[in-house]
């Protein structure tokens, strides 16, 4: 799973068009099982699933070094998903990727399987045990100054929702990383711009949220975070720059790829009737 | 009579600790002079973090070291970790993560600082969580054994220490056992059971007693989860009537333990001893100690109405 398609060039690692279009097709597959498994359970948060979609597969399929044959390989780079409810994208990811069979996806959420409604570290792959808002960046956080302590090379990287911002610990967290220049970690946060209630301008103002990670002391980088080239040039950028952390703000729709979803937060918390179901996959056939 | 407390013992074990384990990190939330984790960091710097007053983020990033292989032992007030309650639920104890949350200024031993720093419901908010267990150590000698036998005992662990400096009840020979009770003085007409700071006004008690020809079993309980049932179970079967004493709520602590056990098993007479469901105030310790009833003489005229209710 080691950088495929990456090409050196200046010190900054290039992709290339088959590795974008590679990339693009397993996103499409990914939405395809987020949206089933979704269904399937009857609950669950499609929207804010949808939305983080491009980047986890680049991660996983592109920057991250990693071993699915291996999920406990010491010099791993570590991915934690703050973001908890987002939960069947990384299942989905994990099982294309080979932590476990495909054929379990659809036992999400169900009694008795391991793909809980969160994120359950009892899930191969799964570094942490998720769900409940503001906490991914801490745990990251730990990991990164072991890392740090061990001189090991892994790097760790945690996705955040915009909403999940108004969680005071996620500052306390903030602070810390950049006081311990912690360069071996990044943060994304999901910038979809919609939480349960509503608008995040209108529930409880984020903006300007570039500029509080840089007042706080990180490397800031804003991108298109469903378009997979800014992706994985801000995760090169990031893992190239050094003395701090990098904290990636990733433009994003919630419910991307699905036109009736996309920018609607009905689809924050619920699942897809089967019609709705049927209409998604149709439009995801590539 | 020699006196420690019970955070100096911690701050001991940790440098010594230090020495013998290298996965031993310390984290502390802007306290270190406080909780004496100060030692541990002068000796150890690069194994020492503060976080500064951010205990949820204290929590979290105990949780990424305990991921990755560290021994985090981390301080701060008992009251300030509570503030983290649920991210120790969600994260520490739902992952059964090997974190050791050692907090200091424990029950009304913050006396001058007042309610705001004192803590009377952390056993309860504690014992509450599966995979969490929760130890009060009695005395300075064991607080220091619990605290070297916790760091090679994978999994979280509350241990609860005090600001004041106590009565030395152990000599440098006593073996710390998880979760067993220890048998202080056996007797045959009642059981007090006692936990940490009370564990001294329980022995105490049992002398008076004796003067009065009562004879008092006298159990310390340092290990209030997982608590000995059987030790409980067998001494109120022997003894017919059991006291419990604790410097916390009475509501949820170690009695409410050994009351669960007893109602189900073998009910006898039984009183709990703590805080009457109340807030703490400024004070001296001794002084906060009277008001609360948790001194041998109160507990010695509790003990006396227990015994008559046994008749």
């Amino acid at each position: 799973m080691h950088s495929q398609g990456a090409s050196e060039l200046g010190g900054i690692s290039m992709i290339d068009r088959e590795s974008i279009k590679r990339l693009e097709d397993k996103a499409r597959k990914i939405r395809k099982q987020v949206i089933n498994m979704i269904y399937v359970a009857g609950s669950g948060h499609p929207g804010g699933s949808l939305s983080c979609v491009d980047i986890l597969t680049t991660l996983y399929f592109h920057t991250m070094n990693h071993n699915p044959l291996e999920p406990e390989w010491t010099d791993r780079d570590r991915f934690i998903l703050s973001k908890g409810h987002a939960a069947p994208t990384l299942y989905a990811i994990l099982a294309e990727a080979g932590y476990f069979p495909v054929k379990r996806l659809p036992s999400l959420r169900k009694m008795g399987s391991m793909l809980q409604g969160h994120p359950d570290s009892k899930v191969p792959g799964v570094e942490v045990s998720s769900g409940s808002l503001g906490q991914g960046l801490s745990i990251a956080n730990g990991i990164a100054m072991a890392g740090k302590l061990d001189k090991r090379v892994y790097r760790v990287c945690t996705l955040l929702g915009d909403g999940e911002c108004d969680e005071g610990q996620v500052w306390e967290a903030a602070m810390l990383a950049s006081h311990y220049k912690l360069d071996n970690l990044t943060a994304i946060v999901d910038r979809n711009g919609l939480q349960i209630d509503g608008l995040t301008e209108k529930i409880m103002r984020l903006e300007p949220i570039a500029g509080k990670w840089k007042a706080f002391g990180w490397h800031v980088i804003e991108i298109d975070g469903n378009e997979i080239i800014e992706i994985a040039a801000a995760l090169d950028e990031a893992n190239s720059t050094q003395g701090r952390p990098t904290a990636i703000i990733a433009h994003t729709f919630k419910g991307k790829g699905i036109s009736f979803m996309e920018w609607i937060n009905a689809f924050h918390g619920r699942a897809l009737n089967k019609e709705e179901m049927e209409k998604a996959l149709e439009e995801l056939k590539g | 009579m020699e006196l420690k407390s019970t955070r100096d013992a911690y701050g001991d074990a940790l440098v010594a600790l230090g020495k013998e384990k290298e996965e031993v990190v310390v984290l502390d939330a802007d306290l270190s002079v406080s909780t004496q984790t100060n030692k541990f960091a002068k000796k150890y710097p690069e194994r020492f973090f503060n976080v500064g007053c951010a205990e949820q983020n204290l929590i979290g990033v105990a949780a990424g070291l305990a991921i990755a292989e560290k021994t985090p032992f981390v301080s701060t007030y008992a009251i300030f970790s509570n503030r983290a309650w649920e991210q120790i639920r969600n994260t520490i104890a739902h992952d059964n993560l090997n974190v050791k949350i050692a907090v200091s200024h424990a029950g009304l031993t913050n006396g001058p600082d007042g309610a705001s720093h004192q803590s009377l419901e952390d056993i309860a908010l504690m014992r509450v969580i599966p995979n969490m267990m929760v130890i009060v150590p009695s005395d300075a000698v064991e607080a220091e054994k619990a605290v070297m036998s916790e760091a090679s005992r994978a999994g979280p662990a509350y241990i609860r220490l005090n600001r004041v400096k106590t009565p030395i009840i152990f000599d440098e020979n006593y073996e710390f056992r998880y979760g067993e009770a220890v048998k202080l003085i056996d007797g045959d007409d009642l059981t007090i059971i006692a936990t940490g700071t009370m564990v001294h006004e329980a022995l105490d008690t049992a002398k008076m007693l004796a003067e009065e020809n009562i004879s008092t079993c006298v159990l310390n309980i340092h290990t209030v989860k997982p608590i000995d049932k059987e030790s409980i179970i067998k001494e109120a079967r022997r003894t017919g009537a059991t006291v419990t004493v604790e410097e916390h709520s009475i509501y949820g602590g170690l009695g409410g333990a050994v009351a669960e056990i007893l109602a189900e098993t073998y009910p006898v007479p039984m009183r709990i001893i703590g805080v009457n469901d109340e807030f703490g105030e400024s004070g001296e310790y001794q002084e906060l100690l009277k008001k609360h009833g948790l001194t041998s003489n109160y507990i010695f005229k509790s003990v006396k109405e227990l015994l008559e209710m046994k008749r």
